[in-house]
Order: structure tokens, then C-alpha cells, then sequence
């Protein structure tokens, strides 16, 4: 007889067996998020209106620049390498402009976490306003939460497939409105989209539509919440400007807890209860799919959504609005603070409460003060601080520029009567779009005088040349200085330009070389 | 598995990687995450299959689209040579005066001349075209044979003292070391160089004076201005094609030096020439 007893039995487990077995991917966790109402919604709405009406209407507003300039009031034009936005032209030269703005735009979104919290995720980022519009769509369509979650529980029947055609074409024909507006900042919308329409646009346009059509469509349609948890760095920068005093999506835990369902049955059996009814409004509502009450974490957009829908659900309670609300983590601790008694037991509402019932005075509320601190006046000071910079130098800028190149090879010629002659490149740049009269004249360089070539104009001190509008006027000066009056190898003079109409100037230091023996 | 760490929030484990107390949770991959991955391995695979890629002994696959980044160059080639066609068609047409008139015309034949210059006339003419001793500065206002865009195309069609060109440019001063004595020499090469400055022995000028119009006002001139004619040179200006100072014209005087310049018709062509007239007349010194 066989004695299985005796055989050694050994310390192993396959890797993968159902124990120890992981998932090496898991599939998206459907969301479908819950129509709220409420403040915060209604502002929401409001910001959508307006970053959306912007987006869509910028292009086709009109701004006179005469007739030598476009008139679209905002118009990156690459071909000619200008930018228009309003009353301010911009030259490649002049990108610091675009540079400073996004300084500003770093800065103050640093500024606005530091305030309050992930505000741009939450209202304003693109994402999140087509996620919402897209949104809209899918509720008109296919219904609230449950219906839709029915309709995608269910099978394949010809409504299901009816309505799913009908929300993917809408979706679509948003996409490609959305990639459509884009190409009508590159070029004169009224013209392009006639264009557009009869092919006979650039391909570039329909590359550009298209690519944009696809990412739209992907991301607010397909991808939502999962564009701001795994692709965007902004969650996790964003983290860290987050202080004790930031304005954040906060549960209320110091009056929440603990949550029942049956609160009065709880209440009977002499048990402290808080206000929260766990009746996951908040999260039925959130377009993330998270539920606040967890905490602040890397997926909450704060678009405030769970506010709304949880004081709907108070004043239909008749308690307090703000079990979610605003808080800073100052304010919240200290709460906690309160509710447990300085963290000697769990969480007792009754702490938190006078015994009227209203709530104690030794809470914490959120003060204004807190938004002004170092931090915030630092951020503050430096955004000004660009800012005016920027300001400075714009309404200060020059339109009218000379830039000079002294020929280096050779840097200069002996002529036959013994004189030297230097030859620059000079650069006029008429940076206004309208055509002026420049003056050229030369400062210093004793008894030089100038030449242009392809001017027809004895050699003198100064000569005026036609500059066209919005152009840059490129001369080749020839400079010629009788021997005598040569005073060394190396001397500086300047050329300056002056448009005697609008009494503009602008100077260059340029150098005339002459050889060493020069007399 | 057995010091497997579980994350006490999430209760999910950990990859076992600690910094500072934080731990990177075990999250499975998202699958679109996943998906997008193996569908850029698809597309990468079947981008070595459409476009050369893979190394092989001698050379690389070529790809089924039979892209190739040569013919891309070769495309654009033959694109840049059908702009320049009807500027080429109108240089070839027009004289290099009309040529230097049309502001157009004139910058691309100065461009291409210009490019034409580097190839051929860099060695000699130095890349400034301020030349060196013996051989002349382009950019200044003296000319042998004459400073037209005309004469400059002259010039170089033909070449100077070139012996295989037909119609070359020819003159040659004798050596009149030969025909004068030192003494001579001495004193005529002082009165030229007071033509243009201060001499060391200014009693040698008179003299001198009488020896240059015995011998060299036949080219020269009475006012030894020179000759373009012949390619005499200017004796009363700044510009010394074998250097200045009376050693040094003296030499020329006792055995003179001849340079040389090809004619580049042959070679070049005339549009090429013509281009390299107009650019050579553009640098400043053009009459």
C-alpha cells in the first residue's frame, strides 16, 4: 500500500496561480456621470458659453488696418511670418511678446491653485468644457444616468443603435466644427471657408481639420476623464502648488460622519450620526467617477459638481448647505480637530453642534485673508511684475528699425585715388502698414558720404529711400572716405533713420575700417 | 511574493520601488493603454516594410514604396532648375548692361555669379575678390582693360595673355632693363611714384621725368594715366598690382611681370560669364 504520508510535500505555488495572479491591464471603468443643477453648475454653463463663444467667434471679428494689412482682428499669419491680434502687429523678432504671455500664463496659474485649487481643470481647461459639451449631447440623446447605463447594459437592439449613431454623428459634427475654427486663426476665415467648402482650401487645412476632428472626437468623446488622469502632467504639478490655505473640493467629514442611511433609526438607538446620507449623489454627479468623500485626490478636477449635488440633497434634508464644499485644509483640520475632540475619539458630530443644534462657534470658516499671503503676493508680484514689463516695451516699441552688416570680406577697399570704401548691408524695417519715406543719414565718419547701389544718387550724407508698408527694405550702402580725413584703423559712426513724417528714429553704431598705413 | 507590500489606502500592492517613504502602487496598465501600444509596434513593423529600414551586408532595405530621399532631392532639383529657366532664357538674350539694369535679372545673375565666383575665381581673386599682389582687386574703381559690365564679360570670355585664346587680351611691357641703365631706372622710378607720393630722393624726379617720356608715354600716356586700350595701368593712382614704392617699380621696370587669367568661355559658357560680369561689376567698383 501506497502511504502518501510519506511524501515530502514542498514549499511551492505556480506564479500565476489565481492567488497571487495579477492583471496586467484592466478596462476602463465605464462613468456616466449624473445632470447636476446648482450654482456651481450654472457657472459652469456660463464658462462654457463664454471660452466656447470665444473659440468659435475670434476669427471672424474684423479690425481696419487700412489697406496694406489684413483685417482680421486676430490673425497668425505664417506665410508672412506676422501676427495680429487687435491693434498690436507682431514680427518674428518680436515673439518675446508670445513668450511673456505664456511667462504670465505659467505664473498665473500658480497664482489661481494657490487660491483656489485646480480652478483651470475644473471650468476653463478645453478639456473639460468639450468633456461637458459632449456631455450634453449624450444626455439628450440617450437620457440621465440610468437611462444610459440601461441603454449600455442592454443589447444591440435598433434603438440602441439608432441612438448611438445619432450622439457619435453629433459628436463628430463637433469635431469638426471644432478643428474647422482652428485653420480660420491662420487665414482670412471669410475667404477660407469658402474654400473650405468648395476644396479648394490648402491641403494643410484639411490635414489640420482632420487630425484635430480626430483628437476632439477621441478625447471629449472617447477618452474623457482618462485624458486628466493618465495623459496630463497638470494633476501632478498642480499638487504640489496646493497649500493648507488653497481652496479645495472638500467632504466634510468633521459634520458627515458617520454617514448613515437609516440616520434616524441610528439617532433612536442613541448612536451619534453625521449629515451625510450616503446617498452617493456626489458621486452619481462626478465626471471623474471618484467619490470626494475619499479626500483630495489626483483625479478630482474640482469642477465643484458634488457641491451642487450634495446641497440639493441638504436643503431637501433641511440641514446646513456645505457638507461638500470649498475648504482650505487649515480650516478642515481644525474642524477635525473639533469633531474629535483633538483626535481622542472618532468622528462625533455632536461636537461640532451647540445643543440647539446650530453649529458651534469654535468652527473654522473660510476668511478672504487667506487668499492674501506670501505666497499668493509673490505670485502676484511676479505676473505683475511681467506684465508690466511686457506692457512697457509694447507701447514703447519701435516700428521703425534699421539693422546694419558691415561687409566683412573685404572689410574694406582702397580706391584709385587713395580713399577707402566700406560697404554695408543695411536693413530697414518698416514695421507699420503703410508706406513711408525714410530718411538715411550718416553721423560721424568725417567727410564720408554714401552710396546706394541700384539708386541712382550722387554719393552724399544722407539720402531718403521708399520703404513699402509692413516690409523690410534690404540696401547695400557703400561708404567712401577721402584718405586725408581717415583718423585710424578703426572708427565708429552711426547711421540713422528718420521717418520725417511721424519724426520715428532709429540708430546703428557700425565701424569703418581702414588698413593700418593708412595716412 | 512573500514580501509583497500591500498599500494600506488603496489596498493595493506595491512594485516594491521606495522613495522617501512613497511607493509606486501596482495599478494594472489601462488596456487603451495597452491597446495603443501594440498598435505602435504594428505600425512600426509595417513602416520598415513601406520605407527602407533594415540593414542588410552591402545595403538597407529599400522599401515597398520605394521612397527615397535622393529622388526627394532630385525632385526639388529639377523643380529649382524650371524656375530659374526663364531667367536663365533672358540672361541669355540680353547684354550684361541690360541684364545689370533690370533690378530682377540682376539679382539672380548676382547670385549666381556670385556662386560661379566661388568656384572658379576664388583661387586667383581671393574670396572677398580683393586679390593679392599680382593679382587684381575686383572691388576697387581701377581697371586694366576697362570696368563696363561690357569689358568685365570681354575679360573673361577671352582671358589675358592667355596663348590658346584667339581673341585674348594682349599687351606686354617690355624689360627695359635691357634698354635703359640702372641709373635710369632709378630716376624713372622715382617720378612715377611722385605721381602718387612723397619720393626719398626728389632730385631723381627731373630727370626721371625725361626718361618716362622717351620711353613709356607710347603706353602710358603723356599723363601716364595708362591705356585700357592695351591694359596699360593708371601710374598716377593709389592701386599697385606688383606693390608700391620705388624698389618695387623699379623691379617691374627692369623685368616686368605678366599675369595671366584663362578664358573661360569654353568652360563656362556665356550665360555663366555673363552672370559673373554682372556680379563682378556689382561688388562697387563697376564703371
Amino acid at each position: 500500500m501506497l502511504d502518501n504520508t510519506q511524501v515530502e510535500r514542498l514549499e511551492a505555488e505556480a506564479v500565476n496561480s489565481a492567488k497571487v495572479r495579477q492583471p496586467l491591464y484592466a478596462p476602463r471603468k465605464k462613468i456616466f456621470p449624473k445632470r447636476a443643477s446648482g450654482s456651481f453648475r450654472s457657472f459652469k454653463w456660463l464658462v462654457m458659453a463664454i471660452t466656447l463663444g470665444i473659440y468659435y467667434l475670434t476669427p471672424w471679428l474684423r479690425w481696419d488696418r487700412g489697406p496694406f494689412a489684413p483685417d482680421q482682428a486676430v490673425l497668425i499669419d505664417l506665410a508672412n511670418r506676422r501676427f495680429y491680434f487687435f491693434f498690436i502687429e507682431i514680427w518674428p523678432q518680436e515673439f518675446y511678446y508670445v513668450a511673456g504671455l505664456l511667462v504670465m500664463a505659467g505664473i498665473g496659474l500658480f497664482l489661481i491653485t494657490s487660491t483656489v485649487g485646480r480652478a483651470w481643470c475644473g471650468y476653463t481647461c478645453p478639456q473639460t468644457v468639450w468633456v461637458d459639451l459632449f456631455l450634453v449631447v449624450e444626455r439628450a440623446i440617450e437620457g440621465d444616468r440610468n437611462a444610459r447605463m440601461k441603454l449600455d447594459a442592454g443589447p444591440w437592439t435598433a434603438r440602441k443603435l439608432a441612438l448611438r449613431v445619432s450622439k457619435h454623428t453629433i459628436w463628430l459634427v463637433i469635431a469638426v466644427a471644432t478643428g474647422g475654427a482652428w485653420i480660420f486663426y491662420f487665414a482670412d476665415a471669410p475667404t477660407l471657408i469658402g474654400e473650405v467648402f468648395t476644396g479648394t482650401a490648402a491641403p494643410v487645412a484639411y490635414f489640420t481639420i482632420a487630425v484635430l476632428t480626430a483628437t476632439t472626437y477621441t478625447f471629449g468623446g472617447l477618452m474623457r476623464e482618462q485624458v486628466c488622469t493618465y495623459m496630463c502632467p497638470w494633476p501632478r504639478i498642480q499638487a504640489a502648488m496646493l497649500d493648507e490655505n488653497s481652496l479645495t473640493v472638500t467632504y466634510n467629514d468633521w459634520r458627515g460622519e458617520p454617514r448613515s442611511r437609516h440616520a434616524k433609526k441610528v439617532q433612536a438607538a442613541g448612536q451619534p450620526v453625521g449629515d451625510c446620507v450616503d446617498c452617493n449623489a456626489c458621486v452619481a454627479v462626478c465626471p471623474m467617477g471618484i467619490d470626494i468623500r475619499d479626500g483630495q485626490q489626483l483625479e478630482c478636477i474640482t469642477c465643484a459638481l458634488c457641491i451642487d449635488a450634495c446641497d440639493s440633497v441638504m436643503d431637501k434634508l433641511g440641514k446646513e448647505r456645505g457638507l461638500i464644499s470649498y475648504a482650505t485644509l487649515s480650516d478642515y483640520n481644525a474642524n477635525m480637530a473639533v469633531a474629535t475632540a483633538g483626535g481622542s475619539c472618532s468622528v462625533n458630530p455632536s461636537l461640532v453642534r451647540t445643543d440647539g443644534g446650530a453649529f458651534s462657534d469654535k468652527l473654522a470658516h473660510f476668511h478672504i485673508r487667506k487668499i492674501f499671503r506670501l505666497r499668493t503676493f509673490i505670485y502676484m508680484g511676479a505676473w505683475s511684475a511681467v506684465g508690466l514689463a511686457l506692457l512697457y516695451s509694447l507701447l514703447t516699441r519701435d516700428r521703425l528699425e534699421v539693422n546694419v552688416l558691415h561687409d566683412r570680406n573685404p572689410q574694406f577697399v582702397t580706391l584709385s585715388d587713395g580713399s577707402i570704401r566700406n560697404g554695408y548691408t543695411v536693413k530697414l524695417l518698416n514695421m507699420i502698414p503703410e508706406p513711408r519715406t525714410i530718411v538715411v543719414t550718416m553721423q560721424g565718419l568725417q567727410g564720408a558720404e554714401m552710396s546706394v547701389v541700384g539708386v541712382d544718387l550722387p554719393a552724399d550724407r544722407s539720402f531718403a529711400v521708399a520703404a513699402e508698408p509692413d516690409r523690410l527694405k534690404t540696401l547695400k550702402v557703400f561708404v567712401r572716405q577721402p584718405a586725408d580725413q581717415v583718423g585710424g584703423a578703426t572708427q565708429t559712426f552711426k547711421f540713422r533713420v528718420e521717418d520725417k513724417a511721424s519724426f520715428e528714429t532709429d540708430e546703428y553704431t557700425a565701424t569703418f575700417n581702414a588698413p593700418e598705413i593708412a595716412r | 511574493m512573500s514580501n509583497e507590500h500591500i498599500d494600506e489606502v488603496s489596498g493595493i500592492s506595491t512594485t516594491g520601488h521606495e522613495w522617501d517613504g512613497i511607493r509606486e502602487l501596482n495599478n494594472p496598465l489601462p488596456r487603451w493603454w495597452v491597446i495603443t501600444f501594440y498598435i505602435t509596434i504594428v505600425w512600426a513593423i509595417g513602416y520598415t516594410i513601406a520605407y527602407p529600414a533594415w540593414p542588410m551586408l552591402t545595403s538597407a532595405t529599400k522599401g515597398v514604396l520605394g521612397y527615397s530621399s535622393r529622388n526627394d532631392v532630385k525632385t526639388e532639383l529639377a523643380a529649382a532648375e524650371v524656375a530659374k529657366a526663364k531667367y536663365a532664357a533672358a540672361i541669355q538674350s540680353k547684354t550684361v548692361s541690360e541684364i545689370a539694369g533690370d533690378d530682377a535679372l540682376r539679382e539672380f545673375a548676382v547670385a549666381a555669379g556670385s556662386a560661379a565666383y566661388k568656384v572658379n575665381c576664388v583661387q586667383c581673386h581671393a574670396s572677398g575678390a580683393q586679390g593679392s599682389k599680382g593679382f587684381p582687386n575686383l572691388n576697387d574703381d581701377d581697371w586694366l582693360w576697362g570696368g563696363t559690365a561690357e569689358q568685365i564679360q570681354q575679360t573673361i570670355t577671352h582671358g589675358i595673355r592667355f596663348a590658346s585664346a584667339p581673341d585674348t587680351r594682349l599687351s606686354e611691357m617690355p624689360a627695359f632693363g635691357e634698354v635703359i641703365t640702372g641709373d635710369q631706372i632709378a630716376q624713372v622710378s622715382a617720378y612715377v611714384t611722385s605721381l602718387s607720393g612723397p619720393v626719398q630722393n626728389a632730385s631723381l624726379v627731373e630727370p626721371g621725368a625725361q626718361v618716362f617720356a622717351e620711353n613709356c608715354v607710347a603706353c602710358h600716356g603723356d599723363n601716364a594715366k595708362g591705356n585700357k586700350e592695351f591694359g596699360a595701368p593708371d601710374l598716377t593712382d593709389a592701386i599697385w598690382l606688383y606693390g608700391s614704392g620705388e624698389t618695387a617699380i623699379a623691379a617691374q621696370i627692369r623685368a616686368p611681370k605678366h599675369g595671366v587669367m584663362p578664358a573661360w568661355i569654353e568652360r563656362l559658357g556665356e550665360t555663366k560669364v555673363k552672370e559673373l560680369a554682372v556680379y563682378i561689376h556689382s561688388l562697387g567698383g563697376g564703371e
